[in-house]
């Protein structure tokens, strides 16, 4: 039986194998995806100082730290089962059944579709499909795009489809209705665009980042949309339908108003040889759940997680979280966390040296500080619905929990 | 046909010493790169559809391309229900589109 096995080489797994292994426990990795690195890999943006943060290097660094400490990584290895024994945890994977100690669930986040007509033609994928297809396998999904849903993610990575080569013909919201919720309102959306603001090189929207009110935003916001990096954010039009043969020719759009109606009479058809669904990002926790942890649903983390401390423990005797699986962060929020889950497990596996205690305490701080700096937050209200979550496990759980 | 490749890139750098190999889908030959997943180089041949629905037959591609969505499962050296997305290519690599079931497979079907 091994000390630690985490599920997901991402920023979060690394890291807290890293945690780990540096303390001297024996720690197993894997990964489904081909390559280490997790949602790091397809990651490229500029900071606000020009310099360009590359994802791919990131993820080079962790993976060799880990190697170095003689973690064990397991890449195209899918984990389809858990269950509690004595002591520890069974984990069922694609390749062996590997006993541990502890188990921590690194899963990431998955995307959200938005099921519109036309959504299951060849040249249709999510945005984070086209980013890892341009930047980790380097090849182009198509020509010309047309990105259907306004958010962070997606107007970062239609700047990164820019600098594969892609032309991006718009982005745009999809079509009001139940199965889109909020992502076709425009004043949410443009809420969440203004929490990009430092990043845009647009003027109007980082002035809007400092005064505008989102309500004001969406409309004021020109009838033709405005540019960023040149490509046209168009917060008034709505894709009606994705249209397409064999595979996808175009995206039948419409105006809609400041509320979200489509305004009759002004239907029209763009062409485009493939299209990026973004419908925002939710904790992929089915292992969790598998496990048997409890829940909470916590809109501004992304939808329902599993209920953790500040010292990423679940509910479960051995069973720790870090990263996306958590709340939607960035990935260096989700580093910060790993290195949490890593020396919390080592703490309660005895192998915390002395001055254990304060390390682990700094890596919680360091967590709310790589919070408070990070660039880009995908909700507002991370840090009050984080508090209020590790509140709720304290009622609950503190006496079941190993102390720290 | 190799023109979807990223060959270039501002930031990331050219793509340098790739080393091809040889893969079959439905019986037809196409080059890719050693270390592309098996969507990825039936991609950047243009490929695009890799099976046809079971049950509606319409055309199926790449939709997550990180392995939730099932979406883009061939048959790989006769073993059914391979996600592309996730399988790196290996030379003389035999994939097989989905095609859709007959009718006495389907739920409501006659033998």
């Amino acid at each position: 039986m091994i000390d630690l096995v985490v599920v997901g080489a991402g920023p979060a797994g690394l890291g807290a194998a890293i945690a780990a292994a540096e303390h001297g426990l024996q720690v197993c990795v894997v990964d489904e995806f081909v390559k280490p690195g997790g949602r790091l890999l397809g990651q490229l943006h500029e900071e606000p100082d020009g310099k360009w943060v590359n994802g791919i290097e990131e993820a080079q660094k962790l993976y060799s730290r880990a190697i170095e400490l003689g973690v064990n990584i397991l890449c195209g290895v899918s984990v389809y089962d858990l269950q509690k024994v004595d002591h520890g945890w069974c984990v069922y994977t694609t390749d062996e059944m590997i006993e541990s100690k502890c188990l921590l669930l690194a899963t990431g986040a998955s995307e959200t579709p938005i099921p519109i007509p036309g959504w299951t033609l060849p040249g249709v994928m999510s945005i984070g499909a086209a980013q890892v297809m341009g930047n980790v396998h380097r090849v182009k999904p198509g020509e010309k795009a047309i990105i259907i849903g306004v958010n962070v993610l997606s107007v970062a990575i239609a700047r990164e489809l820019q600098l594969c080569g892609v032309h991006v013909e718009s982005i745009l919201l999809p079509q009001p209705g139940i199965l889109a919720g909020d992502a076709a309102q425009p004043e949410k959306m443009m809420e969440s665009l203004l929490r990009l603001s430092h990043l845009a090189p647009s003027p109007l929207i980082r002035m809007g980042g400092k005064w505008v009110s989102p309500k004001l935003g969406a409309r004021l916001f020109p009838k033709n949309g405005f540019k960023m990096w040149g490509i046209p954010i168009q917060l008034r039009k709505t894709a009606l339908e994705i249209y397409g043969e064999n595979q996808v020719e175009g995206v039948r759009i419409a105006e809609v108003s400041a509320s979200g109606d489509v305004l009759p009479g002004t239907e029209k058809t763009v062409s485009a040889d493939f299209v990026c669904i973004a419908g925002g990002l939710t904790p992929m926790s089915e292992l969790a759940s598998v496990a048997g942890c409890s829940f909470c649903y916590v809109p501004e983390l992304g939808g329902h997680v599993p209920l953790h401390n500040e010292f990423m423990q679940t509910n479960l005797a051995g069973l720790y979280v870090a990263g996306n699986i958590t709340g939607v962060e960035s990935a260096k929020v989700a580093r910060a966390q790993g290195k949490v889950a890593g020396l919390s497990v080592a703490r309660v596996l005895k192998a915390l040296t002395y001055g254990g205690n304060e390390k682990l305490h700094s890596a919680v701080e360091e967590v709310k500080e790589t919070r408070k700096n990070a660039l880009i937050q995908f909700q507002p209200g991370i840090e009050e619905a984080r508090r209020e979550l590790y509140g709720k496990f304290d009622e609950t759980h503190k006496k079941t929990l190993i102390s720290i | 046909m190799n023109s979807m490749r990223v060959e270039h890139h501002p930031v990331l750098g050219d793509l340098e010493n790739q080393k091809e190999i040889k893969i079959y889908f439905d019986g037809q030959e196409y080059t890719a790169h050693e270390g592309d997943t098996i969507a990825s180089a039936l991609l950047a041949s243009g490929i695009r559809t890799l099976r046809l629905h079971e049950d509606k037959a319409t055309p199926r591609g790449i939709y997550c391309n990180i392995g939730h969505c099932f979406e883009c499962r061939v048959r790989v050296n006769g073993k059914n229900t391979v996600r592309a997305c996730l399988t790196p290519v290996e030379n003389h690599m035999q994939i097989e589109s989905g095609t859709p079931l007959s009718a006495s497979f389907i739920k409501g079907g006659t033998l």
